[in-house]
């Protein structure tokens, strides 16, 4: 396995949360998705909801995303939400 | 106290309150200045990953979006000029509205119908009162824009970007916006650039490397049309969140010169009361020993 995931969580007003995680869980169109390192490179459009991070410190993030998407490459996970 | 002197020290009176409101107006926006500029950096995240999404999706796909499509033959432009709800900024509401004048004289002369919209009370104004025909305004928020106000104006924007071009003002081929972009605290520069369809050149930004093949969920067209909104409302937000901090900017430059012109007006009045004054006692001088000596004179001439 490798590194952890850099994940960020972004709002058009400002970035809600930046830093390590070792999983990402969010819902898309299709369904419910699961991140974890090495994942493909994937752009989703995510339902309203909540997402969650596993930072690498163990501590677990919920974010709650109106009106965004994902977009994952090279364990770099961006959340981008109109309001978070 | 003579006449003269009076009126210089009420002159005096009014200019120092003046001065005192020019400088409290200069602190206000030196203090909102810092504000704004930290609210452009705090979205430049948000800009720089949709960018990136965006980029994907036009190089990973061919698929063609309404939002990218130039019309075949485009007969009307929308211009959407961002200016300041209050005055006192100087040029800069009117350096926007040049800006926009010559934007849409470029347009004219490519024979396209331009189309104003119009954010900032200032340019509400300036149109109102040239009895210029604009598609739709917004007023209220110039000086501290949030996220919402950019969804409210890109939607109508959107809206008439994808309405058929047809009578009435309803429906564009293109869409421009004209606002100042904040270089630095002293140099604002009012910039036209096109916002839709979007230009190729603008999507494909600088990127290190390749970019990987991206999975789409739930399909590339999708994820394009849930992305390409948002981006045009990113833009139209940078946009204001930029013309705002130049605002303030602008007003700082302003009210500072105001309150410099102001001190240099309480010198020279300061120089002409004191000189008044002083005239005044030496005429009094004059006076008493002219009538000392008038009734010396008067007394010897009697003995």
């Amino acid at each position: 396995m490798a590194d952890n995931l850099v994940v960020e969580v972004v709002s058009p007003e400002k970035r809600v949360w930046s830093g390590e995680a070792t999983m990402v869980s969010a819902r898309t169109l299709e369904g419910d998705l699961g991140i974890l390192p090495d994942h493909a490179p994937l752009l989703g459009v995510l339902l309203d909801g909540v997402v969650t991070v596993k930072a690498a410190d163990g501590s677990n993030n919920e974010f709650t995303i109106n009106g965004g998407f994902i977009s994952v490459s090279n364990n770099r996970v961006s959340i981008l939400g109109e309001s978070a | 106290m003579g006449a003269q002197l009076r009126v210089y020290r009420r002159r005096m009176r009014s200019v120092k309150a003046t001065k005192k409101i020019t400088k409290a107006m200069e602190l206000i926006s030196a203090s909102r200045i810092v504000k704004a500029q930290q609210r452009v950096a705090a979205s430049s995240p948000y800009a720089v990953e949709l960018t990136r999404a965006v980029t994907a999706v036009a190089t990973n796909s061919s698929t063609n979006h309404i939002l990218t499509t130039a019309a075949e033959n485009p007969k009307r432009a929308g211009v959407l000029v961002i200016t300041a709800d209050r005055g006192m900024a100087g040029a800069y509401s009117n350096a926007a509205i040049k800006e926009a004048d010559i934007l849409m004289d470029s347009i004219k002369a490519r024979g396209l119908q331009p189309i104003p919209f119009l954010v900032g009370r200032k340019a509400v104004n300036y149109y109102r009162f040239r009895n210029r025909a604009f598609a739709a305004s917004w007023t209220g928020f110039s000086d501290n824009p949030s996220y919402a106000n950019a969804v409210e104006v890109s939607q109508a924007l959107i809206e008439a970007f994808v309405a058929e071009t047809g009578e009435g003002l309803a429906g564009v081929d293109e869409l421009h916006v004209v606002y100042t972009e904040f270089k630095s605290m002293i140099t604002q520069t009012p910039i036209a650039s096109q916002l839709l369809p979007l230009v190729s050149a603008e999507t494909e930004t600088k990127h290190e490397g390749l970019l990987p093949m991206y999975e789409f969920e739930p399909n590339a067209g999708e994820v394009l049309s849930a992305l390409l909104p948002r981006y045009v409302q990113a833009r139209v937000f940078n946009a204001l969140l930029q013309s705002a901090a130049s605002e303030h900017a602008a007003r700082r430059r302003a009210m500072k010169s105001a309150t410099d012109n102001a001190d240099e007006l309480i010198k020279s009045l300061t120089r002409l009361a004191n000189a008044a004054r002083q005239a005044e006692i030496t005429q009094e001088i004059s006076e008493i020993v002219g009538g000392a000596d008038a009734l010396a004179s008067a007394s010897a001439g009697s003995e």
